[in-house]
């Protein structure tokens, strides 16, 4: 940790958040035309301009500049850094490094992917002679839930852990998205239902499982300067950090253990001069039940192995002491197949106090911890109302 | 075995002799050099010290257990029936690989993550061979 990172802290804010227009099953979509909903709606909420914008980011091969293309923006700055679903978390860190150095000033970060309906999708294949097509693939790597099973079997060997705990994290969220008029489960669920559901790939059920949307987001980030004259209340930046390990889920260092979390924590938490005391509202990545519990161990909320107990006994549900994927998350809010923009977006608002019934009390300090890939990396982003 | 669906493997200069040594039946590896480290999967630089001075190896096929899953819903058109089991095999040499756990019931009550296992070759077509793992003894 050096100490010029410490030194950002606060000086970059999220001006600027949204989602697209709309969420859900969407084949009258392109994945383009969330990317330019959420970007419309992100800068209407920032009170700027499309032509106030001097750097675009986005996540995939091409993708910054050809977003940038789309939106008619002519940037001086463009990011196209793919970690997977955390990528928008580490381009909040990105963005501040370049405004910092005078590179650009305002930057628009946006996400649209067409993850159910599959229409206009930028290529992400892997090509046939890649490394995961000729060492995982062959072997029945059947996507994401096979790859996150292998690390949830080694949790539960190693620690203990439950099938009744990482349903804990499904019932939890679930009452969340009650919560959220804008969530697309919002039947009550209880752990029984979950242990009932459908085994995809053991040890994790079928409510084990995020959701596969259409979906967008976008925000805008900008000079705490900057930010002073734009329309919302700034959301301070006030830690930032991301690590990765690996890409193939064969090549994960520990299994049991999250360590690219663990290193983007510590960095988000050392620039940030807070404590895990200090966090009043946290949006976790939860692409299945088991990414948040070992989330909380990496970042340091329970020790390795204890994320199982920690979300017992509903804890991370409303009312409960560790307010968690406020939103609904990725379970049962909306989850495009990169998630991690979601987490920004609540956690602004949660911070301006804008939630309604689902709204954390004196929400000052929100933590927002994304995934990507299977295991391989992760961004961590510490926010808050003021620069303590 | 001309019928098989399943996705197959297109080797590149690079992994080129693991998959020419798994067409006879033996399992290789690289090893460094300059460190004395094994590693998987074949690349041109060690990733322990990123030495070039690479050699290959034909190791044991022996190891453990260390993860694994039980698949009920798979890739369309793969060939294992479901549900079956895709395994984290760590090599008595260290480095660990993706394969499948075969010769045991897809029952996680019957798998024990830490169980020996030893490699068997199954030739899916006339060019390649696949390393899949079963039960073994302790070892020799």
């Amino acid at each position: 940790m050096s100490a010029d990172q410490r030194r950002m802290r606060g000086r970059v804010a999220i001006v600027g958040a949204a989602e697209a227009d709309e969420h859900g099953k969407l084949p009258h979509k392109s994945a383009f035309q969330l990317h330019a909903e959420a970007a419309r709606n992100a800068l209407a909420d920032a009170g700027l301009h499309k032509d106030d914008v001097d750097a675009v980011f986005s996540a995939g091969l091409w993708m910054g500049s050809e977003t940038a293309e789309y939106l008619g923006i002519r940037p001086r700055y463009v990011d196209g850094t793919q970690i997977g679903g955390c990528s928008f978390i580490a381009h909040v860190q990105h963005a501040m490094a370049a405004i910092a150095a005078g590179v650009c000033e305002v930057a628009l970060i946006t996400h649209g992917e067409s993850g159910a309906s599959r229409i206009g999708m930028p290529g992400t294949r892997f090509g046939a002679d890649s490394f995961r097509l000729q060492f995982e693939v062959p072997f029945g790597l059947a996507g994401p839930p096979t790859g996150y099973a292998l690390a949830a079997a080694r949790h539960m060997h190693e620690f203990g852990t439950t099938n009744e705990q990482l349903a804990e994290v499904a019932v939890a969220t679930r009452k969340w998205a009650i919560l959220n008029p804008r969530a697309i489960m919002r039947e009550p669920l209880t752990i029984d239902e979950v242990l009932a559901s459908r085994m995809i790939s053991w040890p994790l059920r079928l409510l084990d499982c995020c959701l596969v949307t259409d979906a967008g987001g976008a925000v805008v980030v900008t000079s705490a300067e900057r930010a002073r004259d734009c329309r919302a209340k700034p959301v301070y930046v006030l830690g930032t950090g991301e690590a990765s390990t690996h890409v193939m889920v064969s090549q994960m260092p520990d299994f049991a253990r999250w360590d690219a979390a663990r290193l983007a924590g510590e960095r988000a938490f050392a620039m940030a001069g807070v404590t895990h005391a200090d966090i009043d509202v946290a949006e976790f990545y939860d692409a299945f039940t088991i990414v948040p519990i070992m989330g909380l161990e990496a970042l340091g909320f329970c020790a390795p192995g204890e994320g199982g107990p920690f979300v017992a006994g509903q804890r991370t549900a409303p009312g409960g002491a560790f307010p968690m994927n406020t939103n609904g998350g990725g379970l049962s809010y909306t989850h495009s197949g990169m998630y991690g923009m979601f987490t920004l977006v609540e956690a602004v608002r949660q911070l301006r106090g804008e939630c309604g019934p689902r709204q954390v009390p004196h929400a000052r300090i929100a933590l927002c911890h994304g995934l990507g890939g299977m295991f391989s990396a992760a961004a961590t982003l510490i926010a808050g109302t003021e620069v303590p | 075995m001309p019928d098989y669906t399943g996705p197959l493997p297109v080797p590149t200069p690079e992994t080129r002799p693991f998959w020419e040594a798994a067409h006879r039946h033996e399992l290789h590896l690289q090893r460094c050099r300059t460190c004395g480290r094994h590693h998987f999967y074949p690349r041109g630089a060690c990733p322990h010290c990123l030495s070039a001075d690479l050699e290959w190896q034909r190791v044991s096929g022996r190891g453990t257990l260390h993860t694994f899953t039980v698949v009920h819903r798979g890739a369309r058109n793969y060939p294992l029936p479901s549900p079956y089991v895709l395994a984290v095999i760590e090599l008595a040499e260290g480095p660990r690989l993706m394969s499948n756990l075969i010769g045991v019931e897809a029952d996680p009550a019957r798998i024990r993550i830490g169980m020996p296992v030893e490699v068997v070759f199954d030739d899916v077509t006339p060019e390649i061979a696949l390393p899949r793992f079963r039960p073994a003894g302790p070892p020799r």
